[in-house]
């Protein structure tokens, strides 16, 4: 293994949660974040959610190079050709398992998978769940607009039954995915939620997630003007709804039981962190599975490794 | 064996070589025996090649494992055999036409009853399993019968006692002390038991002494090989025949500090891959073809984004689940077109078990090279078969795994267009504006482009990597004649046969060569100088001859080269070639 690389697996994964020291040499701003004019059409929650984006870089000031955006396929997807950061877009519904793979190998850099309804709970709806139990150290915040808008208005799995779509012209029959349910039962051990136009509440949330040492999932409702207008008017009070978060003087986000509770609310339902827990990660149990069979082995070169390997075949 | 066995018991006869078919269940364990004597050949100055049919169903149902022993160069497990040692009367009814005329049949005498004399063949009719439960004690049952059947081997070829119990003491020592004991004791009972009338042999001396020679299949091999090219991280989901690479990958990884993933299914372990490749590491995933189709996605994103990736398929009998424990080489169409748009890639084939260590080293210096997916093409009859060769020289081959983590300047490009892609992973500070890897057609610095002349000069731009490397591979070399009546092509694990083949056909009077291709995609730049003093080309693979008559690279080399001599040698039973359908076919296109 290369220097940087054996630097990278020593370091051991709780370093990466706590907000590291501030760069010498660059400060992280908005200006320094910002890349290509994003393409989606004007009124689009998404542009809310990359800005609570920027603000949360700004305010923890991870070095430039160590952030990575990832995206699958849709509207919200395009997210890492906005941001200046390493990036890769890759395809429908696998952000997951990619980021995974970035996770895993890389234990120095920030991980953040961007994507839509449609990626992470349809066409990549397997990835959510495995990604979650085996708590796989990233960040994923779904964009969700209950519609398929890249496609131009077909049925999503969050569609609420009776929307009417180009796929479904007398109205959704299928009942709708319940993301936060969902979430719980596949063991991941962040899960919250929030809404395109409440900055503030993004921004922490984001925030939250971010710190948590394993896999964080935040669905942030973001309406799509073009094919679901008015979709979240009843979460946004300024057209008359009511935007409600969990008090968690009262509500234990350690509690999965409450949590479920909480999640079977009608809409518009509740925003905040519904569940956190502390389980180790993925990536920390395979380092220390690394770290106990490499300390078995006396301190013998990678070659001599393989060399007594072919011993045994002689 | 060239002789039938003499009747004194006292006599031992030399021999260069013999085929021992052992026949019985999936469950009698004589895969194990059958590797115990293929280790020892290996270890020893012999020659081996082994082949065994597993059955697909979980337990039970016939199998066999053949084992071909030689003082020269072994070049194929064996059409027919010497020895046959049949466990059941099934056994013995199947594989009792398999064995030469004259050749030894052994037989468990409280399983077997209906025997039929024909073609001169020996029959000895030994209680395998009433010895084996003797020896060991009456809670033994059935087994370790195989045990003591590898102890009677031992005494009628008079193989080095002391080596195989070293191996059984390998094999067995980490179990339980007295299952140790028990294989001891079934082993030391076979040897003993007096087989009556007939010859022992020992086999002459072999011709490898100055090198130091291990004996493994080819999926150990490819997972040594990938370990030695560097490759530290990957990801795979369970499949046969693959899942042996990936559980040793999975196993061995941790102790060079890298991780192996098991995905939840072919996508997330293709994508898991293309994450530890844009992460700047080698990274490799593999499967068997149902796998390999589930892949074909990401693959074609990693073409387009021009990811370096190793993918790993063993072949197995398809289409769909097929014939998932029998041997077939119908997926190269898929390897190298498999997928959506013009997705180029390198597709290679290691020719037997030793070249599986060495196409992986390969596929890791190509993969980085030329920054886009490798396809290694194996197949079920490589991936289980023993053979002794070389040990493999680490300190000529051994690659320190890199990660380029070195600053970029303002001037960096992701797609450089006149230049081969080199990527700035995760952590590299840039001067410039941080890269984007795409899957959209893009620009030089990864920016969505719906650019028509764009497009057009990115397709050139992916292609083209691929034309230069043909034109750097070296032509093989042609083996036996170097002009004649036909020359025979062949890829994957068909290169023994093929040459066993040559040399028979010569010996017939005819003039013959054969060429084998590692590199299916490209192909060496100008092939066509092989065959052009060759009357007759015959492309031997283990594939449909399909719509149009010719199997899948027969069509491949014809289509390149619009080359009409070009004809096929295939076939689609699940089994590897034996020699005679080979010059067989061969036979019947130079008459033609």
């Amino acid at each position: 293994m290369s220097a940087p690389a054996q630097e990278a697996a020593s370091a051991a994964p709780s370093t990466l949660v706590t907000p590291p020291a501030m760069a010498a040499e660059e400060k992280l701003t908005k200006k320094a974040l910002t890349a290509d004019h994003p393409t989606w059409c004007p009124g689009c929650g998404d542009f809310a959610v990359l800005a609570a984006f920027y603000k949360v870089l700004e305010k923890l000031q991870y070095p430039h190079e160590k952030i990575v955006c990832v995206a699958g396929i849709g509207c919200s997807s395009r997210f890492p050709y906005f941001m200046n950061t390493h990036g890769i877009h890759f395809i429908h519904g696998r952000a997951l398992p990619l980021a995974t793979g970035i996770s895993l190998s890389r234990p120095d850099v920030h991980v953040f998978v961007f994507g839509g309804d449609g990626d992470g709970f349809s066409i990549g709806g397997n990835h959510l769940n495995h990604a979650a139990r085996k708590n796989i150290k990233l960040t994923y915040v779904i964009m969700d607009n209950y519609v398929y808008g890249l496609t131009k208005k077909q049925t999503s799995p969050t569609s609420p039954l009776g929307f009417k779509s180009k796929t479904d012209p007398t109205g959704s029959i299928d009942r709708p995915i319940n993301p936060m349910k969902q979430l719980l039962a596949s063991g991941a051990t962040f899960i919250a939620r929030t809404h395109a136009a409440q900055v503030k509440h993004m921004v922490d949330t984001f925030e939250r997630a971010i710190l948590h040492d394993g896999f964080s999932v935040v669905e942030c409702l973001s309406e799509c003007v073009m094919f679901y207008e008015g979709s979240f008017d009843d979460s946004t009070p300024r057209k008359g709804g009511t935007y409600d978060v969990i008090d968690e003087a009262q509500h234990d986000v350690k509690d999965d039981i409450a949590a479920y509770k909480l999640a079977d609310l009608p809409s518009p339902g509740k925003f905040g962190v519904f569940y956190q827990v502390d389980r180790p990660t993925k990536n920390a149990l395979e380092q220390r599975w690394i770290d106990d069979t490499q300390a078995k082995l006396g301190g013998a070169s990678q070659k001599d490794i393989l060399r007594r390997r072919f011993e045994t075949m002689r | 064996m060239s002789t039938a066995p003499a009747p004194s018991p006292a006599a031992v006869q030399a021999l260069r070589n013999a085929v021992i078919r052992l026949a019985g269940n999936s469950q009698d364990g004589i895969q194990s025996i059958g590797g115990i004597l293929a280790r020892l050949a290996g270890r020893t100055q012999q020659d081996v090649m082994t082949y065994m049919t597993i059955p697909s169903t979980i337990s039970g149902g016939p199998s066999i494992f053949q084992v071909h022993l030689g003082s020269g160069e072994v070049l194929h497990p064996g059409d027919e055999s010497d020895v046959l040692v049949a466990f059941y009367q099934h056994s013995y009814d199947s594989h009792l036409s398999a064995l030469r005329e004259g050749g030894i049949c052994f037989y468990d005498s409280g399983e077997v009853k209906e025997l039929k004399h024909e073609r001169g063949i020996h029959h000895i009719g030994v209680p395998f399993t009433a010895a084996t439960v003797e020896a060991i004690g009456g809670s033994a049952r059935d087994r370790g019968k195989n045990i003591f059947v590898l102890g009677m081997l031992c005494a009628v070829f008079r193989l080095d006692k002391d080596k195989v119990a070293g191996i059984l003491a390998r094999q067995f020592g980490k179990k339980d002390e007295s299952v140790l004991r028990n294989a001891m004791l079934a082993f030391d009972a076979g040897y003993a038991y007096p087989v009556g009338d007939i010859t022992t042999f020992r086999f002459e001396e072999g011709e490898h002494t100055a090198d130091r020679r291990i004996s493994s299949d080819g999926n150990t091999m490819l997972s040594m090989g990938l370990i030695a090219a560097g490759v530290r991280y990957g990801s795979a989901y369970p499949i046969t025949p693959w899942s042996s690479i990936m559980e040793t990958l999975r196993t061995e990884l941790p102790k060079y500090g890298g991780i192996y993933v098991q995905a939840e299914d072919e996508l997330a372990a293709v994508s898991m891959t293309i994450g530890a490749a844009f992460a700047g590491h080698l990274a490799i995933t593999g499967s068997s073809g149902p796998g390999l189709s589930l892949k074909m996605e990401a693959l074609s994103y990693a073409s387009m984004a021009e990811i370096p990736l190793i993918v790993v398929n063993v072949q197995r009998g398809g289409p769909s689940t097929g014939m998932p424990t029998s041997i077939e080489q119908s997926d190269l169409m898929q390897a190298i077109y498999g997928s959506h748009g013009d997705a180029p890639r390198i597709v290679i084939a290691p020719q037997d078990v030793e070249d599986c260590f060495y196409i992986a080293l390969e596929a890791g210096r190509l993969a980085r090279e030329y920054s886009c997916p490798v396809i290694i093409l194996t197949d079920q009859a490589l991936s289980s078969r023993i053979e002794a060769f070389t040990e493999p020289d680490l300190d000529k081959h051994w690659v320190e795994p890199t990660l380029d983590l070195s600053d970029r300047g303002a001037d960096f490009k992701p797609y450089p267009l006149d230049a081969i892609t080199r990527h700035a992973p995760p952590g590299t500070k840039m001067t410039g504006k941080y890269p984007h890897i795409s899957g959209l057609e893009h620009d030089e610095y990864g920016h969505p482009s719906g650019n028509p002349k764009m497009h057009q000069k990115m397709t050139e731009k992916r292609r083209n990597k691929l034309v230069e490397l043909s034109k750097k591979l070296p032509l093989p070399e042609i083996y036996g004649d170097q002009e004649g009546d036909i020359l025979l092509i062949s890829w994957a694990s068909n290169l023994g046969q093929v040459k066993e083949s040559v040399n028979r056909l010569r010996a017939e009077g005819h003039k013959v060569g054969a060429a084998h291709l590692r590199h299916i995609h490209p192909m060496p730049a100008g092939l066509d100088r092989l065959w052009k003093n060759f009357k007759k080309v015959a492309v031997v693979e283990l594939n449909d001859t399909g719509v149009y008559g010719y199997g899948q690279l027969a069509m491949m080399i014809r289509a390149a080269y619009a080359e009409p001599k070009i004809q096929s040698i295939c076939k689609t039973d699940g089994l590897t070639f034996r020699i005679r359908e080979i010059v067989t076919g061969a036979e019947k296109i130079m008459s033609a």
